[in-house]
């Protein structure tokens, strides 16, 4: 069957970019939008997907990244997808990319000004582990109340002594809105403050957009005496390539039962390794 | 895990889809999409139904397609509807006008133009029939039609509240003919119109839809027995307006289910208590034969035009965002894709309580 350019049509197109312009317009707010079906299952990046859908030309250069990966499952059919619907360059390269997807990671390399960041979100509403129902949170986002998002770090701290929210760790855009960073890992929240490129987060299922735009405040909710902490790796050096100061994978060697770390962001990991060759040789 | 598969992950998977594609075809044998249209009726009903998108070849292909798994043939509808404008919504549609092939009512023995009983399951013996294994050609030989007179036209058939607003016992809602809220290009935002609430359940999972609206008259909500009024299926023509100087057009008759669900008297609503008792209804509108969706559904509708506190069949959010074909098994089957970084992350938090409690 005969498609169009990036499979949605231009009206779709045009509600999806209408949409994040006004999430540009209000760092953190979550936009609601319509949200159309797409060959992917919900859940499996559509929101993200629409995105990229509606934003991509024919000069774009398209990396695709799932779980630090450019040849993981959902990274594999996402850039599939948008290759068979647009015939845009694709990269593995962040430097090289003016749009990159990304699912649970924000890569290594920072992002540029003219470089859109797309994070594919399941639960875009930061309130929804204190509040069920959606027409009560959008009150508390409209009188910025967000006692229930810091009373459940605050328990957690009385349950287990310390913080426990893993990724997706809530942030405050723009000192106004608590919004959901989708699930990267905490490492990654300080890279979205002050950032140079555009972050743009989509929702599919849940039908909304937000947006971190260049140059804007986010920071981790935390307490005085209970510090933002990220994932710890300060001590783990990465085997395939001796990088440190990066998120890892861990892994078990099955020969020696031994636990040991390699660079998540492989394509990072990769322009290290080949930087090493070039050097070496 | 000791080997870090670092590039090969495209190819492993591009096998997976070959694999899978040429599952159907193991055995040999072959199907003609036209063998489903002809012979899967309900099958495409239900599709058509939840992928709010009538079409009966599209249906059938996407049956062929997903080897008969109905969360996927209704997932490739709508993946497929998303690539076409939606330009026209269609006129005021009557089901008076519509060309009725069942009707029924439950409450009355005797409405005007009587009961209809058309083509159902529901009066056989559900016991496997072993001359099926072979196949036969053209309509069975027993069946026989006869002329008969009858007072009415099929195609202008009354409804049974009219005869009840005759008698004074139905008082009609106020018609409100603004053209509907649409779910699929605005989301909604809650509290829900009825509109929205109507087409999110028309478009809903025949099984969470049924299951819901056994929940509500069962035990959770106004535990009680409606009524089917009516329960009409047929042929219903459809026409779109599109503003210029001929008028009307009509795109075709689309089989539908209507039932009109006589439901009681909820203890919350005070409006009628002093009065004489009032018949109510909730609605239920389907695409294709879809009996029991759409009685659930008309149960659904009113469980959230008049709700009881703290009863989850009556919160307009948590009927409607759950029951979706596409939305629920796409986040339920997410839940496959690798969540190595937030399971990391994860790993982190528990370690760091370990290292807190030495």
């Amino acid at each position: 069957m005969s498609q169009n350019f990036a499979f949605l049509d231009e009206h779709s197109k045009k509600e999806i970019r209408r949409k994040t312009l006004k999430a540009i317009a209000i760092p953190g707010y979550q936009v609601p939008f319509a949200s159309r079906e797409l060959p992917i299952a919900r859940g499996w990046g559509t929101g993200g997907l629409q995105l990229t859908l509606s934003l991509i030309g024919q000069e774009d250069v398209l990396k695709v990244i799932d779980q630090g990966s450019d040849e993981s499952v959902n990274a594999v059919n996402i850039r599939n997808l948008v290759q068979n619907t647009t015939s845009v360059k694709e990269t593995i390269h962040t430097a090289e990319a003016t749009l990159i997807q990304s699912r649970h990671r924000i890569p290594e390399v920072p992002l540029k000004p003219f470089q859109i960041l797309v994070l594919q979100v399941p639960m875009p509403e930061p309130l929804r582990p204190v509040e069920p129902s959606e027409r009560k949170t959008k009150l508390l986002h409209g009188d910025k109340e967000y006692s229930g998002a810091y009373i459940k770090l605050f328990e957690q701290i009385m349950r287990h002594g310390h913080i426990t929210d893993d990724a997706d760790y809530p942030v405050m855009v723009n000192g106004r809105y608590v919004m959901a960073p989708s699930p990267i890992p905490r490492f990654d929240n300080p890279k979205m403050h002050q950032n140079d490129g555009l972050i743009l987060l989509g929702a599919g299922r849940e039908k909304k957009i937000h947006a971190v735009p260049p140059y804007t405040d986010v920071e981790s909710l935390a307490f005085e005496d209970y510090p933002f902490e990220v994932e710890d790796f300060s001590d783990k050096i990465c085997r395939e390539s001796g990088l440190t100061g990066v998120f890892m994978d861990e892994l078990v060697d099955e020969e020696t039962g031994e636990t040991y770390y390699v660079t998540n962001d492989t394509s990072y990991m990769l322009e290290k390794l080949n930087e090493e060759d070039s050097v070496n040789a | 895990m000791g080997y870090v598969a670092v590039k090969g992950g495209a190819h492993a998977i591009n096998n997976s889809v070959l694999l899978y594609k040429n599952r159907r075809l193991e055995e040999g044998i072959d199907i003609e999409v036209e063998k489903i249209k002809t012979n899967m009726r309900q099958l495409i009903n239900q599709v058509m139904s939840e992928a709010s998108f009538y079409d009966r070849d599209t249906a059938a292909l996407a049956i062929k397609q997903a080897e008969g798994n109905m969360e996927e043939a209704v997932f490739l509808m709508r993946a497929h509807r998303s690539t076409l404008p939606r330009l026209y919504y269609s006129t005021i549609t009557d089901t008076r006008d519509m060309f009725v092939e069942r009707r029924i009512s439950a409450s009355f023995k005797d409405i005007p133009g009587g009961q209809i009983l058309g083509a159902s399951p529901d009066f056989t013996h559900r016991l496997l029939d072993d001359s099926l294994k072979e196949l036969s050609e053209g309509p069975l030989e027993d069946i026989s039609y006869k002329e008969v007179g009858y007072n009415y036209k099929l195609y202008k058939l009354p409804k049974v509240i009219d005869y009840l607003e005759k008698e004074g016992l139905f008082v009609r809602d106020e018609e409100n003919n603004d053209e509907p809220d649409d779910i699929t290009k605005k989301s909604i935002e809650f509290p829900s119109t009825r509109s929205q609430r109507l087409q999110a359940l028309t478009r809903g999972q025949t099984g969470a839809v049924t299951s819901l609206g056994y929940a509500e008259i069962r035990g959770y909500g106004f535990t009680s027995h409606p009524n089917i009024g009516e329960c009409r299926v047929g042929q219903q023509p459809v026409f779109v307006d599109i503003d210029d100087e001929y008028g009307e057009y009509f795109i075709g008759d689309f089989e539908m289910t209507e039932i009109d669900g006589f439901m009681p008297d909820v203890a919350d609503d005070q409006t009628t208590a002093d009065e004489d008792m009032l018949i109510k209804i909730g609605y239920g509108l389907v695409f294709g034969q879809n009996e029991t969706k759409a009685i659930a559904m008309s149960v659904l509708d009113y469980s959230l035009e008049h709700p009881i506190d703290g009863v989850p069949t009556s919160d307009d959010e948590f009927i409607m965002f759950h029951i979706d074909s596409v939305e629920s098994t796409g986040f339920i089957s997410h839940l496959k894709l690798p969540h190595y970084v937030t399971f990391q992350s994860k790993l982190d938090r528990m370690r760091q309580g370990r290292e807190d409690q030495k």
